[in-house]
């Protein structure tokens, strides 16, 4: 079940809310309290932006368990504008083709489901930019 | 000139014995009885030695086979019961990781007589459920979380690489080419069918641009290793003695996203630079490489890592000819994961039993001629480990 593991990571997952190093000013995300840049403490928690664009993506077909709802699904690395790259879902395509460098924003979303009893796990994803909010 | 401290034929830890299974799909053997017929073969090769401590390395036994304590059940179900055995896991990287433990072991005092063996079993599971175990290799809250498989991780790093280098859409081919011409002469092969490069261009896709002839063929095997002092045990007259010249493993974030330039195996680097500075060697004495070749981009990343390509020119050394057994830089030489099959833990231990054949001259028809030091790296994961070994023929003592 994991529930307190999830729950735990709400911020993260949720909010998208990372570090900033107080020393050398790098955004981290995920956070992880010792800045990778410098090796200092960093603990100040930075909210992100959400705003990224695609580094890499791929299509995922053969799912691993708690995934095969979803499948065949988009997977990308985001490199978020504050500098930090994540691993995420892409969603809401539509039909729009995805291209290296496409501008992408973050939402919330069903990441996985453990069956009927199990959890349902939200998290972000990231769809692309709508015009309107570009 | 160089220092006699680092001189290479200087090195007091040798291979005395080493045995491998087939690789494949294994139904009738379990988990304990392919890791002892690698020992029982490891055990014979070394005329009777016993081992005064055991390595296992694995990687998904725990979730695959549910069983854990694999030091304890291996070394009681092979005849070795009440010696010091664990098991050593570092995913796909294990099978090195064990190998450097072992080294050290002997190197410290503790042991004269180290066992690595190296066992995986994945086909007892369906596919999904194999995913899943693999993907515990990953940063699971961010990205097992996410949906990410070691497929679509390999994809996401080829697409990157055939993007950002301007390479040709088959420039990774010639890994998977060079492979599976390779496995036909390796008889313990799960595939010894060689690929032609119009088969490649039709393969099923499974996670663009990845393809089935880009990716490694999970699969059971176990090897084994036993690795001694020097002048502790007569050594064999009829064949060459092998040495572990240099061992080294290094480590990077596991996850893909937290690394700077995920295009650099920054763990292998580390891994390649540590062991050539141990031991005074550089890539122009490395005569065959057994490099990570899990997805074929892991291979060119591998070889731009360790110094033998500049960043985006990895994916060269596998074309027009190179990279074969009579090439300059000889790779995947009995197939590699590929084509041998990816046995995961057991990789690394693979790596280096076959890197022993070549230089004992023991390598039958996927012998490189006049091999005398080779190299060998596996990876775990996107990258988060690395464990690189450099062997070579030792002078007669």
């Amino acid at each position: 079940m994991e529930v307190a593991r999830h729950w735990r990571l709400k911020k993260q997952r949720y909010a998208m809310t990372g570090e900033v190093c107080p020393h050398c000013q790098s955004k981290i995300f995920p956070p992880r309290d010792i800045c990778p840049d410098c090796g200092e403490d960093a603990r100040d928690l930075y909210q992100f932006s959400g705003h990224g664009e695609v580094y890499s993506f791929t299509t995922v077909y053969d799912a691993p368990a708690g995934f095969e709802a979803g499948a065949p699904y988009t997977l990308a690395l985001i490199k978020l504008d504050e500098g930090p790259m994540v691993t995420a879902q892409l969603t809401d395509l539509d039909s729009r083709g995805i291209e290296i460098g496409m501008p992408v924003e973050m939402v919330t979303r069903k990441l996985r489901s453990d069956g009927e009893r199990g959890m349902l796990v939200y998290g972000y994803k990231f769809r692309p930019l709508l015009a309107a909010a570009a | 000139m160089t220092p006699p401290s680092r001189n290479p034929t200087n090195a007091d830890i040798v291979i005395a014995g080493l045995g491998m299974t087939p690789v494949g799909e294994h139904w009738n053997s379990s988990l304990r009885e392919l890791a002892l017929q690698a020992i029982t073969a490891t055990l014979d090769d070394a005329a009777g030695l016993r081992p005064n401590i055991l390595y296992v390395a694995n990687m998904l036994s725990p979730m695959l086979s549910g069983q854990t304590q694999l030091g304890a059940l291996i070394a009681d179900f092979s005849g070795l019961r009440g010696i010091e055995a664990l098991t050593i896991e570092a995913a796909g990287a294990s099978g090195g990781a064990a190998m450097r433990q072992a080294e050290m072991a002997i190197a410290s005092g503790s042991a004269d007589l180290a066992l690595v063996v190296g066992v995986e079993k994945m086909t007892d599971r369906v596919s999904s459920e194999v995913e899943s175990a693999l993907s515990t290799a990953s940063d699971v809250d961010y990205e097992a979380v996410q949906g990410a498989t070691r497929t679509a991780q390999a994809a996401l790093l080829m697409r990157r690489y055939l993007h950002e280098h301007q390479a040709p859409p088959d420039a990774l081919a010639g890994f998977g080419l060079i492979a599976h011409a390779n496995a036909v002469a390796n008889p313990l092969a799960m595939f010894r069918k060689a690929i032609s490069p119009e088969a490649y261009a039709r393969a099923p896709m499974l996670s663009e641009p990845v393809t089935i002839f880009d990716a490694a063929p999970n699969a059971d095997g176990a090897a084994a290793v036993l690795l001694a002092r020097r002048g502790t045990f007569p050594e064999n007259p009829d064949r060459p003695t092998v040495g572990i010249l240099g061992s080294a493993v290094a480590t990077a974030a596991p996850a893909l996203h937290d690394h700077d330039d995920p295009l650099t195996l920054t763990a292998a680097a580390r891994a390649a630079e540590s062991a050539f500075q141990r031991t005074g060697l550089t890539t122009e004495d490395v005569d065959f490489f057994e490099l990570h070749d899990i997805f074929s981009v892991y291979a060119a990343l591998a070889l731009e890592a360790s110094g033998f390509a500049g960043r985006g020119e990895g994916w060269k050394l596998a074309q027009d000819g190179q990279g074969t057994r009579e090439s300059e830089l000889p790779i995947l030489t009995f197939g590699g994961s590929k084509a041998r099959g990816d046995a995961g833990g057991a990789t690394g231990v693979y790596q280096i039993a076959e890197a022993a054949l070549q230089l004992q001259g023991r390598a039958g028809e996927a012998q490189v001629p006049g091999a005398r030091i080779g190299m060998t790296q596996c990876v775990g994961g996107s990258g988060g480990t690395c464990a690189t070994h450099l062997l070579g023929v030792l002078e007669a003592d």
